[in-house]
């Protein structure tokens, strides 16, 4: 029991945590991370071969990782041949003692820095300290950070969190100006007079690099402000600190990313500056105490490339991935969490978003990644604006079934990851992560389900008995303001054999609905409304007693507990695809796992035929109306407004389109949320420590939708939390075209 | 070619650019107007082109901070971007274009490349040859300081002067 009492308060604490977040970094990070994925959505519809870049830059990550090895010795040449150094360096603090003797050697008491995520990963700025040498950040952002002395909040607009007036606040108090800065005009102005003396009096200027060409030995910055060309400019010493991963064979790979990088971060066509450096180049050292120019030969030049955890990522089969990253912040701006809270809670010790989790659990370990893991919801909105594809909430799920079990801790300690996502899950082992009970309840849904409406009313009753749902809080975690879903007794498949099974005889096409546990015991009026609509539309329907997809254990991380799911879905389907049957699913979860998850858990033949053989239920109506079905029978709407808001993972599959088509075709006039995510995202919602997240997420679909009269969601969870938000049952679209019964 | 420099204007223009296009015979007078001293730059290697005698070559650190313009050769300009790539030389093009808060980089026409692989074609035969080019594109910017400001440690005011005949 004390372990339960633990979380209880865990659970707690990190929901204080949020929303101490919410109220003073929230705004700040929402205004910014929306605006760069507005500016994303824009700058990306404006290339014509935007899918191509992506594929080429894809495959030009995964050639540069199988290759790595090659390519360290390749660079080492090509800089090592124009008299620079290169340092292969196992881990931070062999970066670091590098890094130290080199500004020891040349004597520096003074550093400047331009922005290198991978430097605040080995935490450079601390070493060198020790050995005496002033650091100073020279991107604005940074620089205000170190001055507030903060950690990140954002792998690409490092202050984020801050707006104008707390910048503003910490400068005139730290500095103390004769006059009170103000505005962001006069807080910039001031930063670069007080930078430009640090960077005129600086020894030796480090950089990060967003590429290498292994081929030529040239660095690529991707920059806005331009004090990176400054610090490399001013100084004589030039230290670049990069991670092996930011190798590139060929100088001209990088042309791809140069037009991908802006375009998917903040939303810019292309940055200010993008420099490419060979050093030592062409051009003249500064001399500012002599006020005098000196020739380009006298610079130095050192490369340190860092593996820190990395090889032994490109080792590993389900997080290798995460080396394709090339930083651009897509996955944070898009994502509906991070957009409310931001990196301070959504990250882990150095970096923040979706994609952090691979990046923390392969240089700093699982615990690191173990702290934010579960603000991934898998909602998917990500992954299609990721510019090198990488299946972010696949890793976050591999992440989180490692955690499950125990592993770890991994990471640049020259630990390997020696467990792959193979072997079991065992449900009984989960308790030892602490919110164990909680991802088992939330993982076995569907036998909960079952049960529920086995027992239902009685089942309903004891929900809602008094006591049960502080219980349920404390004990599970489940937010006592969440309504429970009310089971019903009849399920879906007991009413379709009731009335004496398929109804259509003679039918040109068989179809099998697809019974999932929400549509089959909780939103049967749903099911029924689809039978009725597809055999309105000529369609023979069967509802089979089909297993669960497995997309609950996938979302708690139970890797081996979906996968033998989806074994058992694949055997039940395997002689209903056989005979001619397509497959249509309701709730969009479960088709985004037929469709899309099962080939990372079945062999591929196998879950290539049940992808192509799957459709969203207005997929497949809107397939027969093109065929030439007659929508007579269907109910239309007659100029009706509808706001439609379409599942997460629907959208990343390209499958809204349908929905709104098909009602508008049918006369309803629909309008549509551009929020990424209803913020419930399956159980995550009703989970304790994020049911405020949830809902302040859930603001923004609110606002979008305050004035429409009648709202519409294909997920059960979406419906859950829009009728939450708008105090009235929002159901699923099928309700408003099934003809009456 | 002439699509290419409309293109390349509108592009350098919404990137934040002044861009003006003369013949080289009208260099001179027309460039007279852009200099607010003092100015710094580096030598133009296009014929018939040359900096006027108050742009002091080849400056100290001092002359760059205090340096309002400086101007220099653009070696070549990508069009669906409207980017300048200005590369390193021994007599200061990556200083001059840095430190002062104008930087009036002069192109020639017939540099213009069409799009961003052409103009990774152009700097991969200079990074072969072990030299260095920004890519710039507008003036320095952040988004740091809780609101957008142009003119971060870089320039805020860019001009391109585009030779016609060049
Ligand atoms: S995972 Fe993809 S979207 Fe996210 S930062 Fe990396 S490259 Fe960008």
């Amino acid at each position: 029991m004390t372990g339960r009492t633990d979380s209880a308060q865990r659970r707690e604490e990190k929901a204080a945590r949020i929303r101490h977040l919410l109220s003073t970094e929230g705004e700040s990070v929402e205004r910014n991370t929306q605006g760069f994925n507005r500016g994303r959505y824009d700058a990306v519809a404006d290339l014509s071969d935007y899918e191509e870049l992506k594929d080429q830059a894809r495959a030009v990550k995964e050639d540069a990782i199988a290759r790595l090895p090659e390519l360290i010795e390749e660079v080492r040449e090509s800089v090592e041949s124009r008299g620079g150094h290169v340092y292969l360096a196992d881990d931070a603090d062999d970066a670091n003692r590098y890094i130290r003797e080199v500004v020891e050697d040349e004597d520096a008491d003074s550093v400047v820095k331009s922005k290198s995520m991978t430097s605040e990963e080995i935490e450079v700025n601390d070493a060198l300290r020790e050995a005496g040498a002033e650091v100073w950040e020279t991107d604005l952002g940074e620089f205000v950070l170190q001055v507030a002395d903060e950690a990140p909040s954002h792998i690409v607009a490092p202050a984020i969190h801050k707006s104008e007036d707390d910048i503003a606040e910490l400068f005139n108090a730290h500095f103390d100006p004769e006059e009170p800065l103000e505005t962001a005009d006069d807080l910039t102005r001031f930063a670069r007079e007080y930078l430009a003396e640090r960077i005129a009096e600086a020894d030796v200027g480090m950089t990060g690099a967003n590429f290498v060409a292994a081929d030529t030995g040239t660095l690529a910055l991707v920059t806005s402000e331009g004090n990176a060309r400054k610090t490399v400019a001013a100084t004589d010493t030039h230290v670049a600190v990069a991670g092996v991963e930011k190798l590139l064979p060929r100088f001209e790979d990088v042309a791809p990313f140069v037009e991908l990088i802006g375009r998917s971060g903040t939303g810019q066509a292309i940055t200010s500056y993008v420099t490419f450096l060979t050093p030592p180049g062409d051009a003249p050292t500064l001399d500012w105490d002599a006020d005098a120019t000196g020739p380009a030969d006298d610079r130095e030049f050192h490369l340190v490339l860092l593996d820190n955890g990395r090889m032994a990522m490109r080792d590993d089969d389900q997080l290798r991935e995460t080396l394709y990253c090339i930083r651009c912040s897509a996955c944070l701006n898009s994502c509906a969490n991070f957009q409310h809270v931001g990196g301070h809670a959504f990250g882990g010790e150095t970096y923040s978003g979706g994609i952090a989790t691979g990046w923390e659990a392969g240089v700093h370990g699982l615990d690191s990644a173990g702290e934010f893991n579960d603000f991934c919801t898998g909602c998917t909105r990500c992954v299609n604006q990721c510019p090198v594809k990488i299946d972010i909430p696949w890793i976050n799920t591999v992440v989180r079934d490692r955690l499950n079990r125990g592993e770890g801790p991994a990471g640049g300690d020259g630990s390997s990851f020696d467990f792959l996502v193979d072997g079991l899950t065992p449900d009984e082992e989960t308790d030892s992560s602490g919110l164990g009970l909680q991802k088992r309840v939330f993982g076995n849904f569907p036998t909960l389900a079952r049960l529920g409406s086995a027992t239902a009313p009685v089942s309903n009753w004891v929900a809602r008995a008094p006591g049960a749902r502080a219980l349920a809080e404390r004990v599970l975690g489940v937010d006592s303001r969440r309504d429970l879903p009310e089971f019903r007794r009849e399920s879906l498949r007991d009413w379709f054999t009731a009335r004496g099974g398929p109804a259509v005889g003679d039918a040109d096409r068989e179809v099998v609905v697809y019974p999932d546990p929400y549509t089959n015991y909780v939103e049967v009026e749903r099911g029924k409304a689809a039978v009725r609509t597809l055999e309105e539309l000529g369609v023979e329907v069967r509802i089979p007693d089909l297993p669960a997809t497995g997309r609950a254990p996938l979302s708690q991380g139970m890797i081996s507990t979906a996968e033998s799911q989806a074994e058992t879905v694949a055997d039940a389907l395997g002689p209903m695809l056989d005979a001619g049957r397509d497959v249509v699913v309701i709730e969009p979860s479960d088709l985004a796992m037929l469709r899309a998850d099962y080939r990372k858990l079945l062999p591929d033949e196998t879950a290539s035929r049940i992808a192509d053989r799957s459709y969203e239920l207005f997929e497949y109506l809107y397939g027969l109306l093109e065929n030439g079905a007659d929508a007579d029978g269907l109910r239309a709407g007659d100029g009706e407004e509808l706001a439609y808001h379409a599942h997460c993972q629907q959208r990343t599959l390209g499958l809204e389109e349908y929905t709104t088509e098909v009602l508008g075709e049918l006369g309803y006039e629909v309008r549509t949320s551009d929020a990424e995510c209803c913020g419930m995202a399956g159980s995550f919602g009703y989970k304790r420590e994020y049911y405020e997240l949830s809902m302040d997420v859930g603001a923004d679909l609110r606002n979008q939708f305050a004035d429409a009269e009648r709202a519409v969601a294909s997920g059960t969870s979406c419906c859950e939390q829009l009728s939450a938000l708008r105090d009235e049952t929002v159901p699923h679209p099928i309700r408003y075209i099934a003809p009456d019964e | 070619m002439t699509g290419l420099v409309q293109q390349f204007e509108r592009e350098a223009t919404d990137a934040g650019c002044a861009v003006r296009r003369v013949a080289a015979g009208d260099f001179a007078e027309d460039f007279a107007g852009l200099l607010e001293p003092p100015a710094v730059g580096a030598p133009l290697p296009f014929e018939g082109v040359s900096l006027p005698e108050r742009v002091t070559t080849d400056p100290t650190p001092g002359e760059l901070e205090s340096a309002e313009t400086g101007v220099t050769p653009a070696r070549f300009g990508i069009s669906d971007y409207g980017s300048v790539a200005i590369e390193s030389t021994p007599a200061g093009d990556e200083q001059v274009g840095l430190w002062p808060g104008h930087h009036v980089a002069v192109l020639a026409e017939s540099d213009l490349v069409a799009d961003m692989p052409a103009g990774i074609e152009r700097v991969g035969e200079i990074a072969r040859s072990g030299g260095d080019v920004v890519l710039a594109t507008g003036p320095s910017a952040t988004a740091d300081m809780g609101e957008l400001v142009v003119g971060a440690h870089g320039p805020r005011k860019v001009s391109v002067v585009i030779l016609e005949d060049r």
